[in-house]
């Protein structure tokens, strides 16, 4: 299927190097995609793959190398180039307009100056004969992050690309979702077109993927066929050692441990019109017990998020009950108090004030609950307490950084989430919520802060993860939960749960299942 | 009747500037660019027109360089704001009080001398008819054009492809950049034609209005346009009722002055405000619509990473 018709390669890649300030984010990156393959790009978070697609999509310019399509030698000086030679691409973060429908969307990027209502009848036609039923009347901002990717791919398809460059397309989707676009990638593999397929998940790279080029820290370390790997072997090529696997020893007689964190019956209005309302989410989280929250993006995660860590608070004080007390009416300083801990998705503006130190983000987030030991008589700060407490947290999460208090943009996004992570963990929260926990954290970091909310649970506390990484969820958790559309479904035991179940529930198979009873659980 | 439509004549007059320099605005933010100087565009224009009225003794050549100027200045503001990158909010302040300061410098040997008027429209026959004929083939060309223009740019933003790239760059500029639309070029175009309708606004107050250079003769139009912009939830046709509505409430206030209604007259000035905001507010209630219609990208610099 990879072989070359004519001994040419369709795309080459010589030497590229892109070098922003003092980091090579791509350092002489070779590689090479046949005809008629799918060609995998793997590397961890940072590695440099989207710097490198970048480049072969004309949104970035390359320092130094070169580019052949064809064996020609090209300059792809802006996507509207690429688009010229056959590059069509298919963004991770979706490169969509919400305020326009589909069709206008797929509209823009065509040069021709067909009408709209023409364009919506061919995309329509495509998206049906490839199975991914698009409605192109439809808005963008009131679509799933799954039927925006349908968007996207059509979009790519209708400008009859030669190469497809495929950036993450799994992390949004339910699994089921993933295989209906692995049936479709395999169709245009069958068509004669090239696919470059960016991602690290080993398991579907092993699944569909003809070779492999595998990245790290910038460099090329290594061309394989994935098919001859374990997915282990992939992960010591992406990481450059072995991963500590993460340690989870079930808990007996859960059942009759206090649940600290009560969610009762919590509904909330949608604050714009392209957010998802809550509609009456029950949940407890006893003491010794992690609970996950699996789904897509975009269902609603952000929104229980924001009312269960006091960012938006509750008519219904009963709604939220931590360690016994009513919290739906306190804020999140009132929250704290009570014995809770939250670490928000975005790390950088929610997270940490960017351009201040870490010890100062240490401060801002634990005056309240340590005013004591941080704040002295009269308001003055106690900056060697503070100092200490720093040190202390950046010991035991193992945060590397180049300066002995930095500002925390300085930091890389995995070990600024540490810090985030330790910073309440140092507190020993009854009640800990965390949202994307690992999200951009290489591998390392990723089962370390795991490891560190699983040792939480056990001594005790009560630990609430929203994740999008199911991977993540089935090794951390005592029991998954579902959230689809602003509904949360009950908890599954982790023995019970499969990656097939939890994904239906992901998918929406069970419309209204949040009116199942936590008894039965 | 003559009064009922002396009054409509006159409520047109003082629409047709703001319906001018707000529509090109609007344009302006669709693009995801937020243009603070209309004021000082319009004053530029004010006094361009006015100057080469005065030089040349043809309004219509007035009117041209009304246009121009408005363009010219604008284009200061393009290149600070988009190849600089500068702040937009501070640059469009900035270019406001500049427009101010210079115009009062280049209007000096202007103050009191006779302007010119541009002629109304008269088409023998039709111009006579009774009521109607006054107010629909009697006004100043500039009318015509401020209706022809909210039409045009209605047509352009909603139905030509174009138009609908000019939205997706408001929309998102990083999306609109890696589509491959060039976001820098179109957001020149889009602040030099705002700057042409801000140019045009100000020649209709020097060449129609009052057909003289008064220093700070804008008196705050700008604002109210950009007001109306907002008010209006970026909608053509909105834009219109706005500008008509607070015209209409300006007149009538003017006239309940003249005839001496026991009303502070402070509180009478600022009734068109009023009015204006509370209708726009109703009739922008629909939170959806308003979302839509919003450009998400507006005010932020951009600056693609290359």
């Amino acid at each position: 299927m990879s072989a070359n018709q004519d001994g040419t390669n369709l795309l080459e890649v010589r030497g590229l190097t892109k070098i922003f300030g003092t980091l090579t984010a791509c350092d002489h990156i070779d590689l090479d995609i046949a005809r008629g393959e799918i060609h995998a790009l793997l590397g961890e978070n940072g590695a440099g793959k989207s710097t490198l697609v970048k480049m072969l999509f004309g949104s970035l310019e390359p320092n130094a190398g070169e580019i052949f399509w064809n064996g020609q030698a090209v300059r792809i000086s802006s996507p509207g180039a690429a688009k010229k030679l056959g590059i069509g691409m298919v963004f991770q973060h979706f490169s969509l307009f919400e305020a326009l429908t589909a069709a206008e969307n797929i509209a823009l990027s065509l040069d021709d100056g067909s009408p709209i209502s023409s364009i919506a009848a061919k995309a329509r036609a495509l998206s049906f004969s490839y199975g991914l039923p698009l409605d192109p009347d439809s808005l963008v901002g009131d679509l799933s992050v799954g039927e925006r990717q349908r968007i996207e791919i059509i979009r790519c398809l209708l400008q009859t690309p030669q190469l497809i460059i495929l950036d993450e397309p799994t992390s949004v989707l339910t699994p089921q979702e993933a295989d209906k676009l692995f049936e479709t990638l395999e169709r245009l593999r069958s068509e004669g077109k090239s696919i470059l397929y960016i991602s690290h998940r080993l398991e579907e790279v092993k699944r569909i993927c003809d070779r492999a080029t595998v990245l790290r820290h910038g460099k090329v370390v290594g061309h394989c066929n994935p098919r001859e790997e374990t997915a282990s072997s992939l992960a010591r090529m992406m990481v450059g050692n072995e991963v500590q696997a993460v340690v989870r020893a079930p808990v007996e007689g859960i059942d009759k441990a206090q649940p600290l964190l009560e969610i009762r019956n919590l509904n909330r209005k949608p604050a714009t019109p392209f957010s998802i309302p809550l509609k009456g989410i029950n949940l407890n989280v006893r003491a010794g017990e992690v609970i996950g929250i699996a789904g897509v993006a975009g269902n609603g995660q952000g929104e229980f998020f924001e009312t269960v860590s006091g960012e938006v608070l509750q008519q219904d004080a009963a709604s939220v009950r931590i360690r016994g007390k009513d919290a739906g009416g306190l804020t999140i300083t009132g929250r704290r108090l009570l014995g809770a801990a939250f670490v928000p998705e975005e790390r950088l503006g929610h997270g940490a004030a960017p351009r201040m130190k870490l010890s100062e983000n240490l401060l801002l987030s634990r005056h309240a609950t340590d005013g004591k030991a941080f704040v002295g008589s009269g308001g003055m700060v106690k900056s060697a307490a503070i100092q200490a407490a720093s040190q202390r947290i950046i010991e035991a999460m193992d945060v590397r950084k180049s300066a002995p208090d930095p500002e925390a943009a300085a930091l890389s996004g995995g070990n600024l989430q540490k810090f985030i992570v330790g910073r309440e963990l140092d507190r020993r929260p009854s009640v800990m919520v965390v949202n994307q926990p690992t999200w951009g954290v290489d591998a390392g970091a990723a089962a370390h802060i795991r490891q560190a909310l699983i040792e939480l649970s056990r001594s005790g506390s009560a630990v609430l993860v929203i994740s999008q990484d199911l991977d993540e969820l089935f090794e951390i958790s005592d029991a998954i939960a579902v959230m689809h559309n602003g509904e949360l479904s009950r908890p599954i035991p982790i023995a019970e749960a499969t990656f097939e179940r939890v994904g239906l529930l992901m998918g929406g198979a069970e419309p209204g299942h949040a009116e199942h009873t936590l008894e039965t659980a | 009747m003559d009064i009922t439509v002396n009054i409509l004549l006159t409520i047109a007059t003082a629409a047709t500037p703001l319906l001018i320099a707000a529509i090109g605005e609007l344009v302006v933010e669709r693009s995801g660019v937020l243009n603070l100087g209309v004021e000082g565009m319009m004053i530029m224009g004010a006094v361009g027109g006015f100057g080469a009225t005065y030089l040349t003794g043809s309004p219509w050549i007035g009117l041209l360089a009304a246009i121009a100027m408005g363009a010219v200045f604008s284009l200061l503001f393009a290149v600070m704001t988009l190849s600089l990158a500068t702040n937009q909010v501070a640059t469009g302040l900035s270019l406001t009080l500049l427009g101010l300061g210079l115009s009062g410098m280049m209007g000096t040997r202007f103050v009191g001398q006779p302007g010119e008027r541009l002629p109304n429209l008269y088409i023998p026959g039709l111009t006579e008819i009774p009521v109607v004929g006054r107010l629909l083939f009697g006004q100043d060309p500039i009318f015509y054009i401020s209706i022809a223009l909210t039409a045009a740019v209605m047509w352009f933003l909603f139905k030509t492809r174009t138009g609908l790239t000019l939205r997706s760059i408001g929309d998102s500029h990083t999306s609109a950049h890696a589509l491959g639309i060039k976001v820098i070029r179109y957001r020149y175009l889009a602040v030099i034609f705002g700057g042409a309708c801000a140019g045009l606004a100000g020649g209709h107050l020097s060449l129609v209005y009052t057909p003289q250079w008064v220093e700070n003769m804008s008196a705050g139009r700008g604002w109210i346009a950009l007001a109306l912009v907002v008010f209006a939830s970026w909608r053509p046709w909105r834009v219109l009722a706005g500008a008509y509505i607070f015209g209409a409430v300006w007149i009538g206030q003017l006239h309940a002055q003249a005839f001496g209604i026991p009303v502070p007259s402070q509180f009478l000035s600022s009734l068109p405000y009023l009015a204006t905001v509370v209708v726009l507010v109703l009739i922008s209630r629909n939170k959806r619509l308003t979302m839509m219609n919003t450009p998400a990208s507006l005010g932020q610099p951009f600056v693609p990473d290359r």
